[in-house]
């Protein structure tokens, strides 16, 4: 499990979990899990269209990863934000449903991108995707304090300096996207953006834990499921999907309980003690 | 005049079987999903849309897996996610975004499994392509029985539920105040809900169903406030979408630069969102006081 490639997996898939797990917090904070679907998602059309005029893929990404970020915030400008991360979302695919036609290539190569191999990482995908944590994270160090105070009180910060933080947190999940979807596929950056996040939200109570537990309930799944796809040898994208949603699932059965029986900050510091 | 309709129109697209095949059943799903989609809309559940749509993948996947028709397997899988999504409470405003996002990368994961199943066992990159972005000029005229019905029945569950939902929409407190379960409500819609995107799903694809779902009832809801002008505005706008998608994918076969034509989904979409666009410019005209 650790021979060959396996050690790139690895140290691919704990740098997609730390940048997915953190940035997560704030997809989570913002109720952004559909922009954190539709960058991704709409993400795919770029690579076909890199792979129909013969650039390279991380191009192609990065440039879509982007347009979906100024899409999802131009077409939800005077609109309903649902229906315009929607709108942006459609627009991308359709252009990538027009790439995959038009482009000679096999389609299945395409489509890898879709649900992504970790386990296929190779040495040369690792420099670039270890470049891209240290933008992503440098990033969400800058934009912390401020982002945290855009999204846990959005009446404290309205007009431009809003849209303009709104605008970076997308752009920040473009960053993500681009660095992860060659590696992890599009499905995949998905459900680590979100699951994570949403687990340490419901047991965490301050940002600063919420943030450190996500990193480390992302690294548990990714971990897991990369261990379990090299021996099922089923796709990863499987295993990260519902080991996300069962650590969903338990955090929320754990605490309703409490929840029902007293105030949420009684119950967590009596279980912190116990 | 003739020479200019001729350009528009290519020779043959109103003669050709499966153009109206793609016309009839285009038109049946297209009226079907905007009528749904104005609840959407205002119910702010488009993510829910997409969701529901691409859990729907992987029930057209495993369809296909145990030999089954996709269109069955989108259906139960669209109704199976809808149900959930109901049971962990989307209803709820708050976390209704997050609990959306897992059930989605639970969907995801499982689309991921048996489309490798399915490609382990038999050749199947092409069926992946289907089922994400569907084929319109590929269904059968066959089909049409069945689209009729499963439309009909959304159309009619949204029917029956029409003014309770209507005020669980856009008043909870005053239709708690009437005594009406929101949830009972909700979870109908959501119903109506699967069963249109499953139907969208199979003529445009799974990911590209969004479109025709939330598109055409968000131009709608920008030009006119009223349900009934809405449902109305929603149906004709993704009417012309989806004609005119197919329309220009037929006269595509003669544009370079492969001359294999380009995809209609393209099209639809790309329409779609020049509806949404144009709607909101009309909206906001100067010298309209708003």
């Amino acid at each position: 499990m650790f021979s060959g490639t396996m050690p790139d997996a690895w140290i691919v898939g704990t740098m997609v979990a730390v940048v997915g797990g953190a940035i997560g917090f704030f997809v989570v904070l913002r109720g952004a899990a559909f922009a954190a679907h539709a960058i991704p998602s709409g993400s795919f059309a770029g690579a076909a269209g890199a792979t129909l005029v013969g650039v390279s893929t991380l191009l192609g990404l990065g440039l879509f990863a982007v347009l979906g970020a100024f899409g999802i915030a131009g077409l939800s400008h005077r609109g309903r934000r649902d229906v315009g991360t929607a709108l942006a979302l459609v627009l991308l695919l359709g252009l990538g449903a027009l790439f995959v036609s038009l482009s000679a290539e096999p389609a299945s190569s395409i489509f890898a991108l879709l649900f992504g191999e970790v386990l296929a990482v190779g040495r040369g995908e690792l420099l670039p995707t270890a470049a891209l944590t240290a933008v992503c994270l440098a990033a969400l160090a800058t934009l912390w304090r401020p982002l945290l105070l855009a999204s846990a009180l959005p009446e404290a910060v309205v007009g431009a300096r809003a849209v303009t933080l709104d605008l970076a947190f997308l752009l920040l999940v473009a960053l993500a996207t681009t660095m992860t979807v060659p590696v992890v596929g599009t499905t995949l950056i998905f459900s680590v953006l979100v699951a994570p996040a949403a687990t340490a939200r419901s047991l965490a109570g301050t940002p600063g834990r919420a943030l450190s537990l996500s990193v480390i309930t992302a690294l548990a799944i990714v971990w897991s499921a990369t261990a379990l796809a090299y021996l099922t040898e089923w796709p990863i994208g499987f295993f990260v999907g519902s080991l996300g949603a069962a650590a969903f699932l338990a955090a929320r059965l754990g605490t309703s309980p409490a929840r029902a029986g007293g105030s949420r900050r009684g119950s967590r510091s009596s279980a912190a003690q116990s | 005049m003739g020479a200019v309709l001729r350009a528009i129109v290519e020779p043959g697209f109103f003669a050709s079987p499966v153009v109206r095949a793609a016309v009839e059943l285009g038109g049946a799903v297209t009226v079907v999903a905007a009528l749904v989609g104005v609840f959407t809309v205002l119910r702010g559940q488009s993510f829910a849309a997409e969701a529901v749509g691409d859990i729907g993948a992987s029930g057209g996947s495993s369809a296909f897996l145990v030999g089954a028709g996709p269109l069955a397997g989108f259906v139960a899988f669209s109704a199976a996610a809808a149900t959930v999504l109901e049971l962990i409470g989307v209803q709820r405003a708050r976390g209704r975004d997050v609990a959306t996002g897992i059930v989605l990368g639970l969907g995801f994961g499982l689309t991921a499994l048996f489309l490798y199943l399915a490609s382990s066992r038999e050749s199947a990159s092409g069926a992946t392509a289907t089922i994400l972005f569907g084929s319109i000029f590929a269904i059968p005229a066959t089909a049409l029985p069945l689209v009729l019905l499963l439309g009909g029945t959304a159309v009619l569950l949204l029917a029956v539920i029409y003014r309770p939902l209507l005020l669980v929409s856009i008043s909870p407190e005053l239709a708690a105040a009437r005594g009406i379960s929101a949830r009972l409500v909700g979870f109908a819609y959501l119903l109506a809900l699967a069963t249109a995107v499953a139907l969208a799903a199979e003529t445009i694809g799974a990911i590209l169903s969004t479109a025709l779902v939330v598109g055409p009832a968000a131009s709608a809801l920008r030009l006119t406030s009223r349900p009934a002008r809405a449902l109305l505005a929603a149906a004709l706008i993704g009417l012309a979408c989806t004609w005119g998608g197919l329309l220009l994918a037929w006269d595509s076969y003669y544009w370079p630069p492969l001359h294999h034509g380009w995809p209609a989904s393209f099209f639809i979409v790309a329409l779609v969102v020049l509806s949404y666009l144009l709607a909101g410019a009309w909206t906001h005209r100067p010298g309209r006081g708003r």
